[in-house]
Parts: C-alpha cells; structure tokens; sequence
C-alpha cells in the first residue's frame, strides 16, 4: 500500500547541491525516521517526496507508480508541518474537513471521518473552537487530524514536535507511536532530536551533508555504527572517541566506547583520571572525567549511588566487547 | 506605576492638547451649526437674520440633493469595488517572482504620489479628450467615433479618475499583507489537494479580509469628501450629473453665494458621514476581532 523508494534522487539549488544522490526504500507500514544535524538536508529530502520541491534528478516511486512528475495532492501523501499550518479562520471541524471538501467528499461522509478522526484524537469537544483558541499540544492533534482523514498511503512529519514543550513533546511522541500502531501506516518523520528517532523508529535514515551515512534499526545504529558521525550522533550523553596511543592498544585508528560501557572502579583499572563534573540524576550519575595521558575528557555513566564528587580520583576500565574501533577514514573496523 | 497620584498628574499633562483638540473641532462645527440657522447670503452682507430650519428644509428638497447624495455613493462604492478587486489582482501579480519587481513597485505606487487636481488634469487632457486624447486616438485607430467621456459619463469618468488615484493605496496595503501569509499554510493546502482557485478563496480571501477593511475604511473616509477631481474635469456637470455632497456644499456657499444653505448641508453632510462611520465600525469591529 504505501511502498516508497528513492532512486538516484539529488537536489541542486544554484550551484549547491543540497543532496548529491540518495538511494532509499521505505516498506509499507514502516516508521522511518530521518535525522541528523540541522542543514544535513533531511526536511529537503522529505519535501522531495512531498512534490513540494522538484527534483533535479532520479525517481520517486510511491507504491510501484513513479510519482516524480505528480503534484502534492496526487501523492496520496499528506503532512504534518513544524508550525501545524492549521487555517485559522477555520474552525478545528473545518480545517480537519479542508482535504476532503478539496477531494470533494459526500457531506455526511465527510461529518462522519471528521468525527471519527475527532474521537481518535481526543479532539471532540474543541470541534467549533478556531486553532488560536487551542494549546500546542491540541493544534498539532488537530494537524494529525487533518492528515489522517484522507487515509494517505504515508504520512510524512517535518519536525512535529519542535514548537512543544518538554513534557508535552514526551507525550505526543508516544501519542503519535500509538497512531503508527493502530494505523499501521507508513510514516516518514524528521527531527534533529536522536531520542526522537530511537524511540519511534522501525529503521532510522542518518543524513549527513546530504548523504545517508547509515540505514538501519535504532538498536543497530547504538550496537554497531558504521563510521565516527552515526556513532557521536546516535546514543545520549555521546560516545567517547579517542584517538591516539589508547587507541592503538585496541589496534584501532580511533576507538569509542559509550559512557555506559565503562566499568568504573576507586582502586584500579586501565584509564586513570579526575572528576570534573558529575551530574546526578538520581537513577544514574554523569560522570565527566579528565583522564590523563592525554585521552582528555570521558563521560562515563554510573549507577547514581556511586559516591564520588569533583576532584575525586577514579579508574575507568573500557569493556573490551563494547569497543568501537574506527580506522583512519572514520569508518568501522569490525 | 497607576498610582492614583500618577494618573492625575498625567490627565492634567494632557489637558493643554485635548483642550486644543476640541476647541480646533468644536469651533468650526458651532459656526456651522449657527451659520445654518440663519438667512446668511453673501450679496447681502449685514441682512442675516434666524431662519429657523428653513435652510435645512431647502436643502433637503432640492433635486440637486438626491441626485448629490446618490452620485457621492457611487463614487464611494464604485470606486471601492475597483480598488478592492483590482488592488488584490495587482497585489497577486506583483507577489510572483519576476525580474525587474522593485521597479515595477515603484511604478505601481506612482499614482499615489501625484496631487489630485494634476491627476484629474492629466486625464481630462490627455486621456479622455475627444480630440487629443489618447482615447480618442485609439478609437480612431479601429475606425470609431472618440467617446467625449467628461461630457456622456461624466459621473463614471470621476470614478474612473479617483479609482486610478486610489488602487496603488489598496495595492500596497493588499500586498503587504499577501506577503505576510504563512509560506506552509499554502504548501499544507497544496498537500491537501486545493488547487490554485480553491486556495485564493479559502486561504488568501479570508486572509486578507482585514487588510480589505482597512482599506475600505481608510478609502471611504476620503472618497466622501472628493472634491478637486470633480472641480477640475466636470464642475459638477452637465447639470448636477457628477455632483456629489461636498460638491453640492461648495456650489451652494460660492456659486449661489447661500452661506446659510451651504452651512446645512455641510451639517447633512457630517450627519451621514457619521451614518457611515457607525456602519463601518461596526463591519469593521465584527473583522478585526476574528
């Protein structure tokens, strides 16, 4: 139903091109999810398959027809954009309605998907109020609302949950893993926010400079990265990287190890060093070291009853089967 | 800092300048009003004598009345209907990326910047003259009689005159605010499947609804009052076919030399521009608060 797959397809604006060429495929029902720095080109890439930019070259396929030339309304896409762009001389009822009068829908069909869409999002009793008159996390129900009545073959989301709060973007993250689950329809989304993209994604797409740089499940991209970019930008507090003599006592270029595969020790271990700040967050502490011989500063993660505070001395131990090594050119050696 | 002590102190520093406001307002409409009572003609100076509503009671049963009141509202309405539509189809040309667009802007807005009576001149002279107009040149051109346009429609060549004045005002303003129209809304009504016409109605419409009051607004205020255009191409005529109120008024004090009479019309005329202030307010209110 809702298959896309990119071939060859590249942007160029003047003389820059934004994406030299990108191969993807996207399976239907999939929660994809693509991320990376901001300007790497991911919110281009999504209005690419929109049809809200044209392509320079390659093909955009949506469910075996190529959809290259169409325009956006016959994609059968829709989207949810990072200001909602709710109409707001429309009620929540109208604006929810807009895709399917353009379709030119029955009224009483249209009354009716709009109030299951109103049920589905908790959306009911607002029906007659104007999106002003809506919090932040009720206008970007309503915006969902309007991309889910017209039952697209994939929704697309550029950066949904930007414009929220914390606490409410927590929640509409899982509000919105929900609607993947009950719909079970393709859905693209883009954020520069790494937990968003491990918390929601079947398979997460990471952009750098208009390249993908890997493919992959969440769990895949934390275990085994393919270079130095998905392994700093995948996993919170960062991975370490080392370079140097530590390094090469693990026969790599550069090595990495993720603050939460260090084993930290008061009396002995391989790396010795001093706290500099440790952050405590009850469950867990941050521990930011500065190890000597010159590896620098290492984050570690620790359980929070591990008692140590600023200007402590502590032993970090890497665990040997959590080493990432890279070679010269950045890339994993495995 | 609204401490009572404050809030004092600040209306006894304005009460110079609201003093002066209202006596700069109070003091023309009094004479006015006193000059409207009274039998008060020029050539016969130190005859005024009270007259009671006998001014107003002419005034309002002179022919010339209803035909003034009627041709005011066509210049106020046909003038508004042709810089509304024409000022957003101008503001929608003018929003596309072109080569040139500065310039082009710049042009737009040059009418704006000319004085009435030189505009209303130039179209009298250059334009609508049947013998050296442009007009009549291009008639003549296809072979067709020139149309003496200030002679056979008169009323519609005031418009047409005033109209040309006033669309690079609406323009500006329509534009303005066409730009200020959110560049995802439109890409959110394109995904959902609007065409071209479906989204000027429902998106860019409602959108600039309120810079289409404001223009209303700010044009009615002015075109009750329009006066030079009218003076310069038709003198009111022929006969009283392009005489609007203001128009009326002026005849009325220096041509029939009836400063009595011309005074109440002038108050007719305050009464219904206030009329039309209450309705446009409250248009406008209903407007501004969505």
């Amino acid at each position: 139903m809702g298959s896309i797959t990119l071939s060859k397809v590249s942007k160029v604006f003047g003389a820059h091109a934004v994406i030299p060429s990108i191969d993807l495929d996207i399976n239907n029902g999939e929660f994809v999810v693509f991320v990376g720095p901001s300007g790497c080109g991911k919110s281009t890439l999504l209005r690419l398959i929109a049809g809200l930019e044209d392509v320079s070259d390659g093909d955009i396929v949506i469910d075996g027809k190529n959809a290259t030339e169409l325009p956006p309304a016959q994609r059968g896409l829709s989207m949810v954009f990072q200001s909602y762009a709710l109409y707001p001389h429309m009620s929540v009822r109208s604006n929810i309605a807009f895709p399917l009068k353009m379709a030119g829908e029955d009224k009483a069909v249209i009354d009716k998907k709009v109030s299951d869409a109103a049920r589905v999002l908790n959306l009911t009793d607002y029906l007659d109020r104007k999106p002003r008159q809506l919090s932040g996390g009720q206008r970007q129900r309503v915006a969902i609302g309007r991309a889910i009545v017209r039952q697209p073959k994939a929704f697309l989301f550029d950066e949904p949950l930007s414009n929220l709060d914390a606490a409410l973007r927590v929640n509409m993250r899982l509000e919105i893993s929900q609607l993947h689950q009950d719909l079970k329809t393709t859905m693209i989304y883009v954020t520069h926010d790494q937990v968003e993209a491990m918390t929601m994604a079947d398979k997460i797409v990471v952009l750098n400079r208009g390249r993908i740089e890997q493919v992959g499940s969440p769990l895949d991209l934390y275990h085994k990265p393919d270079n130095l970019f998905v392994a700093g930008f995948i996993g919170s507090p960062r991975m370490n990287i080392v370079t140097g003599p530590a390094a090469s006592a693990y026969q790599a270029h550069t090595m990495g190890i993720r603050p939460e595969h260090l084993a930290l020790s008061k009396d002995s271990g391989s790396w010795q060093g001093t706290v500099g700040v440790a952050e405590h967050l009850g469950s867990d502490t941050f521990l930011h070291v500065n190890v000597d011989d010159g590896i620098g500063t290492v984050t570690a993660r620790v359980s929070g009853d591990f008692a140590v505070t600023h200007g402590d001395r502590v032993f970090l131990t890497p665990d040997p089967q959590r080493v990432h090594r890279f070679d010269d050119k950045g890339l994993a050696v495995r | 800092m609204a401490t009572l002590h404050t809030r004092s102190a600040a209306r006894l520093m304005i009460a110079p300048s609201v003093l002066l406001l209202l006596a700069w307002m109070i003091v023309p409409l009094a004479m006015t009003i006193y000059f409207s009572f009274l039998r008060y003609n020029l050539l016969m100076p130190g005859m005024e004598e009270f007259a009671g509503f006998s001014n107003y009671s002419y005034f309002l049963t002179d022919p010339a009345f209803f035909q003034a009141i009627f041709n005011t509202l066509a210049i106020v309405l046909g003038v508004l209907f042709i810089t509304v539509v024409g000022g957003i189809a101008l503001a929608l040309l003018l929003d596309q990326p072109m080569f040139g667009q500065g310039i082009v802007r710049i042009l737009v807005i040059a009418p704006f910047l000319i004085m009435p009576t030189v505009a209303a001149l130039v179209w009298k002279n250059m334009f609508m003259n049947p013998v050296n107009g442009l007009f009549a040149w291009v008639a003549k051109l296809f072979g067709l009689q020139p149309f003496d346009f200030l002679a056979n429609a008169p009323l519609m060549s005031v418009i047409l005159i005033v109209a040309w004045q006033w669309l690079p005002f609406a323009t500006l303003i329509l534009l303005t605010a066409l730009q200020s129209l959110d560049e995802e809304q439109k890409e959110a009504a394109q995904m959902d499947g609007a065409g071209a016409w479906s989204r000027f109605i429902y998106l860019v419409l409602p959108h600039l609804s309120r810079a289409i009051t404001v223009v209303i607004l700010i044009q009615t205020i002015f075109l009750l009052s329009v006066f030079a255009e009218i003076l310069v191409t038709t003198n009111g005529g022929p006969g009283t076919q392009s005489t609007n109120l203001t128009f009326l008024v002026y005849a009325q004090a220096l041509l029939q030399f009836d400063v009595g009479g011309a005074s109440a019309g002038g108050i007719i005329a305050v009464i219904l521009a206030n009329i039309v202030a209450f309705f446009l307010m409250r248009m406008i209110g209903k407007t501004l608060e969505a």
